[in-house]
C-alpha cells in the first residue's frame, strides 16, 4: 500500500471499502459479450452531456429573444463552441442508441428477472427522466421545430380529464410557449433533471451490485463459489472489465468522432433542418415531428385516431415496459435457452419498434409512393400499416404473458456454468 | 483462447463499423430524397467561395442579410485581407468588424416586395445546398405575378429574379392537360440567353451556393481536416487499449 493510500485509508476507511466493493472486488461473470458494453457507454455519454452542457450554459441565453442568437454565437464566436455543441447534440442521439441497445440486452438475457427487477425498474425510471431531459433540451435552441415540438407535446397533456387545459398552461407558464417556458425548461434541463439522473444511476448500480450481474447465459454465477467465496465464473471488475470497456469506449468514440467531424446533422436526424429557422408562431413547419429517438412512441400516438386514446396508448407503451418483469413468468433467462416463440416474438418486437420509428420520423410517405406509385392514398396505407404495427407492439407483451403463464414455452436445458467467454 | 478473444473483438468491430457505414450513408441517401440534383459544392475551394461571395455582394445583399457573419470572419474564411474585403466585397459601407446586414430597411422591403427578404445566414442548413441551387436555376417569366417572375421550386415566390442578366430569361413549357387535370409545367426553356452560357451559369450557382454553405456552418472549413486527426488518434488509442486488455485477460480461463 502506498503512503498516500495508507494516509487516506486511516482517515476514510469507508471509501476504500466502497471502491473495493464496486471495483476490485466486484465479481462480474467472465462471459460478457458486446451487448454488455452499453451500460458503461451510457455513463460515458452522461458525463459528456454534463461537461459539454456546462460549457454551453455559460454562453446560452434562456429567453425567447436571445436563445437562437446565443446558439449561433456559440457556433461562430465562442472558441471551440461548435465542437462543444456538436458533442452535446451528437451525445444526445448516441445516448438513446446506447440506451435502446442496453434495454434490448435486458430483454435478450432476461436481466429484468428475479432478482434484478429493481435494477430494471430503476432503469425504466432513468429512461423516463432521460426522455424528459432530451425533450426540454431540444426546446432550448428555440428553432422553429423546438417551438412547434414544445407546443404539440405539451398540449398532449390537455387529454387529461377535467383539468387538462389548466395543466397545459401550468406547464408552459403561458398560453403559447414563450419566455416562461424557456426559463423553466432551462432550469430543469440544466439543474434538476441531471441531478435526478445522477442519483438514479447511482441507485441503478447499487441495486445491480447488490445482486450481481446477469450474463449472456443467464446463469447465476453466485451458485458456484471457491472456498474464499469468490464466484468461480467471476472476474474482478477492475482491472478486467475496466480494460475491456476501454476498448468499447475507443470504438464508440471513433463512431462519435466520425459523426461530429464529418456529418454532425446526420442528414437532419441528429439536428433537424427546420430548427435552423428561428421559432415563429406564424409559420408551421411542413411536418412537425420529434427527433428520431422519440419517433416510435410518436408514431403510436399518431396512429390512434382519437387524441385521448392516442395519449393513453403512448403512456401504455411505456408502462408495459415497466411491467415486463411480471409479465414474463418464464423460468429461463437467456434467449440462448428460451423457446423458439420468445426468439421470434423478440425479433418481431425489435422490427416493429424500428418500423414505428420510421413512421414517426415521416419516412413512410416516400416509401409508399415508391411502392404504390404517385397516386397512392398515403394516409390510408400509412394508417393501415401503422395500426398493425401498434397492435403488434402491444401483442408482444400479451404474448409474453400468455406464453409463459400457461406454460407454452419449450425451453432448452440451461448449463450449470457459463459457457463462453471472449 | 487468445485467438478467440481476438476474433470476437474483430467481430464486434465489424458490426460497429457496419453501423458506422450505415450512418455515413444515411445522409447521402436522404439528400437524394429531396429530388434536387446534387450541386457538389466544395467549401474547401477558396476561389469558388470568393467568386460566390462576390456574386452575393453584387446581386443579393441589397435585399438579404447574413447577420450571423461578420466581414472580418468572412475575410478569414475566404483567405482575403481586410483591404481586399473592404474594397471589393463591402458595399454596405459598415466597418470591417460589423455583421453583413442589408442596407434595405425591412419595412420598405415588405412594402415593395410583399414579403421581407429573409436572412440567409442559415439558409443552407435549413433547406440544403441542393435546394438552394435548384431554386436559383428555376426562375421563369410569369406575367401573372407582381414581380413578373415565378419559380418552379418555390411557387409564387415574392423574390424578383436578380440574376436574369446572367442566366437569361426562362419560360415555362406546359404539358398538355390530361383528362381534366390542370396543365402542369413540363420544363423550363431558355427563351432569351443571358451573358453566361448554361455551363457558366451552373458554375456561378455552384459558387454562390458554396458561399452560402460556408456561411451556414463556417466550422466546416476546419472540421473535416481536424476530424481526420482525431479519428486517427482514436484508432491508435483503441488498438492500445485492445493490446492492454488482451495482456491482462491472459490469466482468465
Ligand atoms: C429585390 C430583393 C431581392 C434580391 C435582390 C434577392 N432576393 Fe432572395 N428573396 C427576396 C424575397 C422578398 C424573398 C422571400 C420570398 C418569399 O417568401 O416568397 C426571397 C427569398 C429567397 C430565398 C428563399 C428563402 C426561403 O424561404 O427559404 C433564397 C434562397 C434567396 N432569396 C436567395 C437569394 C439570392 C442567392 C440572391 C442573390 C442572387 C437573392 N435572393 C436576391 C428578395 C430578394
Ligand atoms: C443513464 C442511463 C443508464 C446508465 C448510465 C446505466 C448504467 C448501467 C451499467 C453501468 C450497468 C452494468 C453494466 C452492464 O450490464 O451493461 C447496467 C446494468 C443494467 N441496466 Fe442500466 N443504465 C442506464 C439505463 C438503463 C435503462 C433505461 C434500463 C432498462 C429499463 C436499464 C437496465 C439495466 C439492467 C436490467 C441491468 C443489469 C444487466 C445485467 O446484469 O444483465 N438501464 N446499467
Amino acid at each position: 500500500m502506498g503512503a498516500f493510500t495508507q494516509w487516506f485509508n486511516e482517515r476514510a476507511p469507508g471509501l476504500g471499502a466502497v471502491y473495493k466493493k464496486h471495483m476490485t472486488e466486484y465479481y462480474a461473470p467472465k462471459n460478457f459479450n458486446v451487448m454488455y458494453y452499453f451500460g458503461s457507454l451510457a455513463m460515458l455519454v452522461l458525463v459528456n452531456q454534463i461537461v459539454t452542457g456546462i460549457f454551453l450554459a455559460m454562453f446560452y441565453t434562456p429567453t425567447a429573444a436571445g436563445a437562437f442568437d446565443s446558439v449561433q454565437y456559440i457556433m461562430r464566436d465562442v472558441n471551440w463552441g461548435w465542437l462543444v455543441r456538436y458533442m452535446h447534440t451528437t451525445g444526445a442521439s448516441m445516448f438513446f442508441i446506447v440506451i435502446y441497445l442496453h434495454m434490448f440486452r435486458g430483454l435478450m438475457y432476461g436481466s429484468f428477472k428475479k432478482p434484478r427487477e429493481l435494477v430494471w425498474l430503476i432503469g425504466m425510471l432513468i429512461f423516463l427522466v432521460l426522455m424528459a431531459e432530451a425533450f426540454m433540451g431540444y426546446v432550448l435552441p428555440w428553432g422553429n421545430m423546438s417551438f412547434w415540438g414544445a407546443k404539440v407535446i405539451i398540449t398532449l397533456f390537455s387529454a387529461v380529464p377535467w383539468f387538462g387545459h389548466t395543466l397545459v398552461t401550468w406547464i408552459m407558464g403561458t398560453f403559447v410557449p414563450g419566455d416562461p417556458t424557456l426559463n423553466r425548461f432551462f432550469a430543469l434541463h440544466v439543474v434538476a433533471l441531471p441531478l435526478v439522473l445522477l442519483l438514479l444511476v447511482v441507485l441503478h448500480l447499487g441495486a445491480l451490485h447488490e445482486v450481481g450481474s446477469n450474463n449472456p447465459d443467464g446463469v447465476e454465477i453466485k451458485k458456484h463459489k471457491n472456498p474464499k467465496g469468490i464466484p468461480l465464473d467471476g472476474i474482478a471488475f477492475h482491472p478486467y472489465y475496466t480494460l475491456k470497456d476501454l476498448v468499447g469506449v475507443g470504438v464508440f468514440l471513433i463512431i462519435c468522432a466520425v459523426i461530429i467531424f464529418f456529418a454532425p446533422s446526420v442528414g437532419g436526424f441528429f439536428l433537424e433542418h427546420d430548427n435552423s429557422i428561428p421559432a415563429n408562431d406564424l409559420v408551421t413547419p411542413a411536418t412537425i415531428k420529434p427527433v428520431w429517438y422519440f419517433s416510435p412512441f410518436y408514431a403510436i400516438l399518431r396512429m390512434i385516431p382519437s387524441k385521448g386514446l392516442g395519449v393513453l396508448a403512448l403512456a401504455a407503451s411505456i408502462v408495459a415496459l415497466f411491467l415486463v418483469p411480471w409479465l414474463d413468468r418464464g423460468g429461463v433467462k437467456s434467449i440462448r435457452y428460451r423457446g423458439l416463440g420468445y426468439k421470434i416474438a423478440l425479433a418481431i418486437f425489435a422490427i416493429v419498434f424500428f418500423l414505428l420509428g420510421c413512421i414517426g420520423a415521416d419516412l413512410t410517405p416516400g416509401w409508399i409512393v415508391s411502392i404504390f406509385g404517385p397516386n397512392a392514398d398515403i394516409t390510408t396505407i400509412e394508417n393501415l400499416f401503422g395500426r398493425i404495427l401498434v397492435i403488434l407492439y402491444f401483442a408482444f407483451f400479451v404474448f409474453l404473458w400468455v406464453y409463459t403463464f400457461f406454460g407454452f414455452e419449450r425451453t432448452r436445458p440451461v448449463p450449470e456454468r457459463v459457457t463462453t467467454h471472449a | 483462447m487468445h485467438d478467440k478473444t481476438f476474433r470476437a473483438s474483430m467481430r464486434t468491430l465489424t458490426v460497429l463499423l457496419a453501423l458506422l457505414v450505415a450512418f455515413a450513408a444515411a445522409p447521402a441517401a436522404l439528400a437524394e430524397e429531396g429530388g434536387y440534383p446534387n450541386v457538389n459544392v466544395n467549401v474547401h475551394d477558396k476561389a469558388s467561395l470568393q467568386r460566390g461571395a462576390r456574386l452575393f455582394m453584387n446581386y443579393c445583399v441589397g435585399c438579404h442579410s447574413l447577420k450571423y457573419m461578420r466581414y472580418s470572419q468572412m475575410a478569414e474564411g475566404l483567405g482575403l485581407t481586410e483591404q481586399q474585403v473592404m474594397d471589393n466585397l463591402n458595399f454596405t459601407g459598415v466597418k470591417f468588424g460589423e455583421p453583413i446586414v442589408s442596407a434595405m430597411p425591412e419595412a420598405d422591403a415588405e412594402k415593395w416586395l410583399g414579403k421581407a427578404p429573409p436572412d440567409l445566414s442559415l439558409e443552407v442548413s435549413a433547406r440544403g445546398a441542393d435546394w438552394v441551387a435548384a431554386y436559383l436555376k428555376s426562375f421563369y417569366l410569369d406575367p401573372s405575378t407582381a414581380s413578373g417572375w415565378n419559380n418552379t421550386v418555390f411557387p409564387n415566390v415574392a423574390m424578383p429574379f436578380p440574376l436574369w442578366q446572367l442566366q437569361g430569361e426562362q419560360v415555362a413549357v406546359m404539358s398538355p392537360p390530361a383528362n381534366g387535370e390542370p396543365a402542369t409545367i413540363k420544363e423550363l426553356k431558355l427563351a432569351q440567353p443571358g451573358s453566361m452560357t448554361p455551363a457558366q451559369y451552373d458554375r456561378a450557382v455552384r459558387d454562390l451556393t458554396a458561399f452560402l454553405t460556408y456561411v451556414s456552418s463556417p466550422d466546416e472549413l476546419v472540421r473535416s481536416s481536424m476530424g481526420a486527426w482525431v479519428v486517427l488518434y482514436l484508432v491508435f488509442f483503441t488498438l492500445f487499449a485492445l493490446v492492454l486488455k488482451k495482456e491482462y485477460w491472459k490469466d482468465v480461463h
